[in-house]
């Protein structure tokens, strides 16, 4: 497990149904490219999230895959719909297998 | 500062030493385009790809697609050794089909963005992004 | 060729050797938060009378979007840091079971307006202490534990910490009294020519702050928003380790982070800034 992985959602806590909200995301990941090499020249292999996806209630929002052009500490802001009170899930799916989560639960305005 | 034809010569030659050698489109990043594609037409309406003309610094640059009504928005770094940046898919509960991240840049290049619209149709966006070297030691 | 043609593209040309543009430090204004009022440009202080007609932060040295990341504290990755630091700050740590909250309690509330005056005389040690000592000589004196690496993340992480609850506070840093030679061998220090390069401080930051160096606008070299997120790093940078590079940057042997020259050199740069906010952490390039 790539270490000190630690994710962050900004998200509202209250909304009324079928408000828009935004939604913020960063997680603190190094996302090894693939391109770097270490002192003796041998190339670090890389090691990054490459899949980050955020439900609403089990319903999709976002499913974003991704590549190592993506900057350390992936950020992502996007808007979603609150139909009803419930709790947003966000996923983070890394190279070395280990998947991150956090929760941020809504309540009707 | 005012822009004289003086002040934008000088810049202009400044920049060219700064900005180094632009980096050109690989054979990879259109592959990837047709896969995403098949091989179809792409539209030049649809997608806004909103990016800066010239990033601060190559490593985290900031950049925001929007293309109201897309199933999914697939973006490539056209000059970079691997094109992939990232490939967005909307759910029914995206309020836009928008989003912003940060994005690593090798050099100067060109970002695309197309964007596949729920009609089947596809649209192309693409931004010309100045990547420079920094000051003393970068 | 008509004559003006002729004289702007010898101009032009003369321009690549020359390589020197102005470019006026953005006019905008910080507000963190939609809460914290930042001071980042205003009159110079007694330090450089007669040198700066006024200081500016480097955040006005910055582009649109790097601007914009420290405006608001989820999108500036500085505060990951923070929050680490946070957690550390009540993480009991050493013999003699305390962590910095035993003490210190809120970091809040305690550490409010230490950032701004730091470095300063510690009358006990009789020396001049940066934040940074003041940090281990908690932690070995108070806390019976491992100092810290003085660049390392964890150091730098509480540092930034620390530094974020006086966000908006003017830094004032005393030079004189029982500091004033520490301070004029800061000064000194700022004003010397070293390296193949025989740069001083003073020869970009002084003297052509606003410039483009290459590809990159100089700023007035100002210390107020330490410790940095740097994109080009993406990590927090501190005071010690940029003047490490920067001295290395003109190819010189540099001092050490920690060094008396680089608390000399910290002291007096952070004087240049009394006035401005304290910022950290700040994002820059």
């Amino acid at each position: 497990m790539a270490e000190n992985v630690r994710p962050r959602v900004k998200a509202p806590r209250k909304a009324s149904a079928g408000e828009e909200v935004t939604i913020k995301t960063l997680i603190s990941h190094p996302m090894e490219s693939g391109q770097r090499k270490d002192a003796d020249g041998n190339t670090i292999p890389r090691s990054i999230i490459h899949r980050f996806t955020c439900e609403f209630n089990g319903e999709m929002v976002v499913d974003v895959a991704m590549e190592p052009a993506i900057s350390t500490n992936p950020y992502f802001e996007f808007e979603a719909v609150v139909p009803e009170a419930g709790d947003f899930k966000f996923t983070w799916y890394d190279d070395d297998g280990s998947v991150y989560e956090e929760t941020s639960s809504v309540a009707l305005a | 500062m005012t822009l004289t034809r003086r002040n934008v010569m000088v810049m202009g030659a400044g920049a060219f030493v700064a900005f180094g050698l632009p980096m050109s489109a690989s054979a990879a990043a259109e592959d990837a385009i047709a896969e995403f594609t098949g091989g179809a037409d792409m539209g030049s309406e649809g997608v806004t790809l909103t990016a800066p003309e010239i990033a601060e610094n190559g490593n985290t640059v900031p950049i925001e697609i929007d293309a109201p009504g897309a199933e999914a928005v697939m973006i490539l770094a056209m000059g970079n050794p691997t094109p992939g940046v990232a490939e967005f898919k909307f759910g029914p509960l995206a309020a836009s089909q928008s989003a912003s991240t940060r994005i690593r840049l090798a050099g100067t290049q060109d970002v695309v963005a197309v964007a596949r619209m729920k009609d089947g149709s596809f649209a192309k966006a693409s931004s010309n992004v100045k990547v420079t070297i920094g000051g003393c030691g970068g | 060729m008509k004559k003006a043609t002729a004289i702007t593209v010898l101009l032009g040309a003369g321009a690549i050797t020359a390589g020197a543009v102005f470019a006026e430090p953005v006019e905008d204004n910080l507000v963190v938060n939609g809460q914290i009022e930042m001071t980042t440009w205003t009159e110079a202080p007694d330090a450089v009378e007669g040198k700066l007609p006024e200081v500016i932060s480097g955040w006005h040295f910055r582009g649109t979007e790097t601007r914009a990341m420290q405006a608001d504290d989820f999108d500036n990755p500085g505060m990951i840091f923070v929050e680490d630091a946070q957690e550390s700050w009540s993480t009991v740590q050493g013999d003699a079971g305390k962590s910095c909250a035993s003490c210190h309690e809120d970091v809040a509330d305690s550490m409010k307006g230490v950032r701004a005056v730091y470095p300063k005389w510690n009358e006990d040690a009789e020396e001049v202490r940066t934040l940074e000592m003041q940090v281990n000589a908690c932690r070995t004196g108070n806390m019976e534990a491992e100092p810290l690496k003085y660049t390392g993340t964890e150091m730098t992480s509480m540092i930034a910490l620390i530094s974020s609850v006086s966000r908006g506070m003017p830094v004032d840093v005393a030079t004189d009294g029982p500091v004033s030679e520490t301070w004029e061998a800061g000064k000194e220090l700022y004003y010397t020519r070293t390296g193949q390069l025989e740069l001083s401080c003073a020869n970009c930051h002084e003297d052509n702050y606003g410039r483009m160096i290459r590809a990159d606008h100089l700023s007035q070299g100002q210390i107020n928003g330490f410790p940095v997120y740097r994109l080009k790093n993406t990590k927090l940078n501190a005071v010690h380790a940029r003047f490490k590079g920067c001295v290395r940057d003109t190819r010189a042997e540099t001092f050490a982070p920690g060094s008396p020259e680089f608390v000399a050199l910290e002291l007096y740069v952070a004087s240049r800034g009394n006035g401005l906010s304290v910022e950290g952490p700040s994002v820059r390039n």
